[in-house]
């Protein structure tokens, strides 16, 4: 047995057993950031925080929802909204924040792009990240069945579709991943399954991966400088905390990242009370009805890039395309050849491509809301074909790139 | 300054992707009907000043209309129940007592001489092809006609509250109610489901809702839409241009002009907020207080970081 | 050496009994994530088909799903070439056209026109004939023809007769 001696104090009784001050060193005080830093180094506490947000007004959604084809839709609409002490609160933020956990999803993948948070000993960083992406649109679309309103039906419907896998004809998987022959009390209950355990507990377990995966790296700055923390850190310790390029986690760094959250949570409640219809569309607003398809389907809007990369091309090209989509991106680290890891302004042709990548991605994103006519079926087709394109441009002019 | 040129782009970048989503896309998915404020362009202005003693006379003891609809509010009990009423002529005429206040003059004017045209309804209910509508059109007691149709509207007006006084659950059972329900206030298109003691006659009614429904169904088409949640499916301003003109949104539909004024109409929506956006007082009031809130806090955080940060620059 | 040998052999076929545990789990947990045998028994409907009037569409429910079923005027049935015509189901002097009424692109359900009899798929354009055919992509075949089996004046869907088997042969429509 290890060897115990009588406290002096709380602090030091949890110490022998815990390490607590050790694991504080470790996490916070001497867990090194580079100072060289903007407020879009900030995104992951704020993804952290909008999580936290979806989990306390999850549990007050999962006590009452009802996960039945015939009661889900007034559980939520009637008994949450209406007849629940602040349900209508819970909801609002429920609906607002699973919205814009993807907006601050991307602004943070596309800061890792275009800093190159993605190269040089970060490439599982990135992984990790994009595993999670896939995490939250599981959970995203898991989520949006459970109010069973016509686009939850509708969607499911036409999502679950997609692994008939055209030509190959796979009903049979369909009906399995479904339960049933169409969207029914069995898909309802699964997703619910999913939504409200499986895909969370795997969320947590990909953060858990995510936070590990940055420790040693460390994090990422401005300039892509590799910074000696051990001698910055000693200088900082020392007593020159201005002159050093490192400050500590917690208070420096966290009190920082608190006030973008803040700010970001003037925004965000702004958005609760008074401007959430993009968070909560109109069409799920009716019960679900699997003889009355609405006229216009569409995703969230987070999902509409990609929707719209499968949309324009026939059934067997269109499903090649949307899973290049999806995979691609866990890519990025190999496809990239160049060992730059400097701001995109500084990397030539990389520059060119990162903006033409995120203007892309925007015109996907509107061409996948608006009905497939003209001009717009054209903009979004060779959109999707501009997007291919870029990746597999992307090891081309990255192998050509001068060192940095 | 490099901060707030990143803090720009991405705001910029944001707005135009929520512009094209949201407002651009939605633009393109619905057309946008401009409202005529319930002016009934379409219909003839009233030329006589109206009578109420003589409306009376006619309407009512003469059972001009009192002959199908009902006037509580002075004495005329409906001559059928509601079953009775939509087996007989495929919905329960309203109680006209409110109806002064509820429908606008110039559309009770035309609607009282030529129903399916007030009602806009012609497409189904074709005279030349002797389809005749249920409300059979008033003929004239031999008088001028003119005047009668006028004596008629301001008994109506005389009898019933004023606009003010109107509330929304009037407004909304006498001109929807009898043919769409409203679940999450329990209305039925027979009236407001009373709680039971026995479940037998908690059945009995739904059966004799069901019954109601099927008369309904057979005569619209398919059933009227249950209105618990459309102020947030469609909102306001889709649903008070479609009922100014339900042929303007959905061509051929069986839904009539129902010929509410201006006030009722605002009426009609604030009793749909009643149901489907219950809790909007509450929640401007606290999203008021949490706003406040919200800035202080951002306040303290700013504080807080110049603490910090103060010789880490 | 023995001692190691037998150890790490030991530890092979532990971890071997253990993988066949987990794979019989495995194997578990997919046929609970299979359809109800109550869904499965669910899925038969009877239709009477003397109750249709002509050029009228009435969309039926199967197995969750939406059956169009039009009767067809004899001047329309006049007006149809082979390919239509194998498409149409005869039940005694009367063709009908019964179809899943979902768009076999990504599963909207289109619309009737009478005046043009032909279908519109409101989600992304797609067009079919009166029979059901494709004629305006995207959709990549015509519309489904459910399994049924004639019994007199009667149509059960979800049972395979001899007409639906000769369909599926002559790659008229495939196992919806």
């Amino acid at each position: 047995m290890a060897h115990f001696t009588k406290a002096t104090s709380l602090k030091d009784w949890l110490n022998q057993r815990l390490a607590i001050e050790k694991v504080e060193k470790v996490m916070a005080s001497e867990y090194w950031i580079p100072k060289n830093i903007n407020f879009l180094w900030a995104m992951g506490m704020v993804l952290v925080i909008t999580f936290a947000l979806l989990i306390v007004s999850g549990i007050f959604l999962l006590m009452y929802y009802q996960p039945n084809v015939d009661l889900a839709f007034d559980s939520v609409n009637y008994t949450i909204m209406r007849e629940v002490d602040f349900g209508w609160l819970w909801r609002h933020v429920h609906g607002v924040a699973a919205s814009v956990v993807f907006l601050i999803i991307y602004i943070h993948m596309f800061t890792a792009i275009y800093y190159g948070s993605y190269k040089k000993g970060r490439e599982m960083i990135w992984i990790s990240g994009m595993l999670l992406f896939i995490a939250f649109s599981a959970e995203a679309f898991s989520g949006y069945m459970l109010p069973w309103g016509q686009m939850s039906y509708w969607a499911g419907m036409v999502i679950t579709n997609l692994f008939a896998g055209g030509s190959l004809h796979a009903d049979g998987l369909v009906e399995w991943i479904r339960g049933d022959y169409v969207p029914a009390q069995a898909f309802l209950n699964r997703f619910f399954m999913l939504h409200v355990l499986l895909v969370p507990l795997a969320i947590i377990g990909l953060i858990g991966l995510h936070f590990g995966a940055l420790r040693i790296p460390h994090v990422n700055n401005q300039d892509g400088e590799e910074i000696d923390f051990d001698e910055e850190s000693k200088k900082y310790l020392a007593g020159d905390k201005a002159g050093s390029k490192v400050i500590r986690f917690a208070n420096d760094f966290m009190s920082k990242d608190m006030l973008v959250v803040a700010i970001y949570l003037v925004f965000f409640f702004y958005l609760v009370f008074y401007h959430y219809d993009f968070a909560m569309d109109p069409v799920n607003f009716d019960p679900a009805d699997g003889l009355k398809t609405p006229a216009h389907i569409y995703p969230e809007w987070y999902f509409l890039w990609s929707y719209e990369i499968l949309r324009p091309f026939s059934t067997n090209v269109g499903l090649m395309a949307f899973a290049f989509a999806q995979g691609i991106f866990l890519m990025l680290p190999f496809l990239d050849r160049s060992p730059n890891t400097v701001p995109a302004s500084r990397r030539g042709l990389f520059r060119f491509w990162f903006w033409a990548m995120l203007i892309d991605m925007i015109t996907l994103t509107a061409m996948g809301k608006v009905p497939p006519v003209e001009p717009f079926g054209s903009i979004g087709f060779y959109a999707a074909l501009i997007f291919i394109g870029l990746w597999i441009l992307l090891p081309i002019i990255t192998y050509f790139e001068k060192k940095a | 300054m490099k901060e707030l040129l990143i803090l720009v782009v991405v705001t910029i970048f944001t707005l135009v992707t929520y512009y094209l989503v949201e407002p651009f896309a939605h633009s393109q998915m619905h057309k946008h009907m401009e409202s005529e404020h319930f002016a009934y362009a379409d219909l003839p202005a009233i030329t006589k000043k109206g009578d109420a003693t003589n409306g009376k006379a006619i309407a009512a003891d003469g059972f001009a209309c009192t002959g199908c609809h009902a006037i509580s509010v002075d004495g005329f009990a409906a001559p059928m129940d509601a079953v009775a009423s939509a087996a007989a002529y495929g919905v329960n005429p309203p109680d006209l007592s409110n109806a002064g206040a509820i429908y606008d003059a110039k559309f009770l004017n035309t609607l009282i001489r030529n129903p399916a045209h007030a009602l806009m309804v012609e497409h189904k209910f074709d005279i030349n092809k002797g389809q005749m509508h249920p409300m059979s059109a008033f003929a004239g007691f031999g008088g001028d006609l003119d005047q009668e149709v006028a004596d008629i509207i301001a008994y109506l007006q005389s009898i019933s509250v004023s606009k003010e006084e109107l509330t929304p659950v009037m407004a909304y059972e006498t001109a929807c109610g009898r043919c769409h329900e409203v679940r999450y206030e329990k209305w039925t298109q027979i009236g407001t489901k009373p709680t039971f003691k026995h479940k037998k006659d908690s059945l009995a009614f739904d059966i004799k809702v069901l019954e109601y429904q099927d008369s309904l169904k057979a005569y619209m088409g398919k059933l009227p839409p249950d209105l618990s949640m459309y102020i947030r499916s469609r909102g306001e301003h889709y649903i008070k241009t479609f009922v100014e003109n339900p042929q303007n949104y959905l061509a051929g539909t069986s839904m009539p002009r129902v010929g509410v004024n201006a006030e009722a109409a605002d009426k009609v929506i604030e009793y749909l907020e009643d149901s489907g956006d219950a809790k909007r007082h509450e929640r401007e009031e606290i999203g008021k207080n949490v706003m406040i809130y919200i800035v202080i806090f951002a306040i303290f955080a700013l504080l807080w970081k110049k603490q910090v940060w103060r010789d880490l620059h | 050496m023995k001692d190691n040998s037998r150890r790490g052999f030991m530890g092979k076929a532990f971890g071997g009994v253990a993988a066949v545990g987990a794979v019989a789990s495995l194997f578990a947990m997919k046929k609970s994530w299979d359809p109800l045998p109550s869904v499965k028994a669910a899925g038969f409907t009877t239709l009477d088909m003397s109750g249709y009037n002509a050029n009228e569409i009435v969309t039926e429910k199967w197995r969750g799903k939406p059956i169009f079923v039009l009767k067809y005027t004899p001047e329309m049935v006049a007006a149809f070439d082979e390919k239509q015509m194998s498409r149409t189901i005869k039940i005694g002097e009367d063709h009908f056209m019964v179809n899943l009424g979902l768009c076999t692109h990504l599963g909207c359900i289109p619309s009737y026109n009478k005046d043009e009899e032909n279908f519109l798929c409101a989600c992304h354009g797609g067009m079919y004939d009166v029979t059901g055919d494709v004629t305006k992509a995207p959709p990549p075949r015509g519309l489904d023809i459910p399994p049924f089996k004639i019994d007199g004046n009667t149509l059960v869907l979800g049972e395979e007769g001899p007409e639906y088997k000769k369909m599926l042969a002559d790659g008229t429509t495939l196992k919806a």
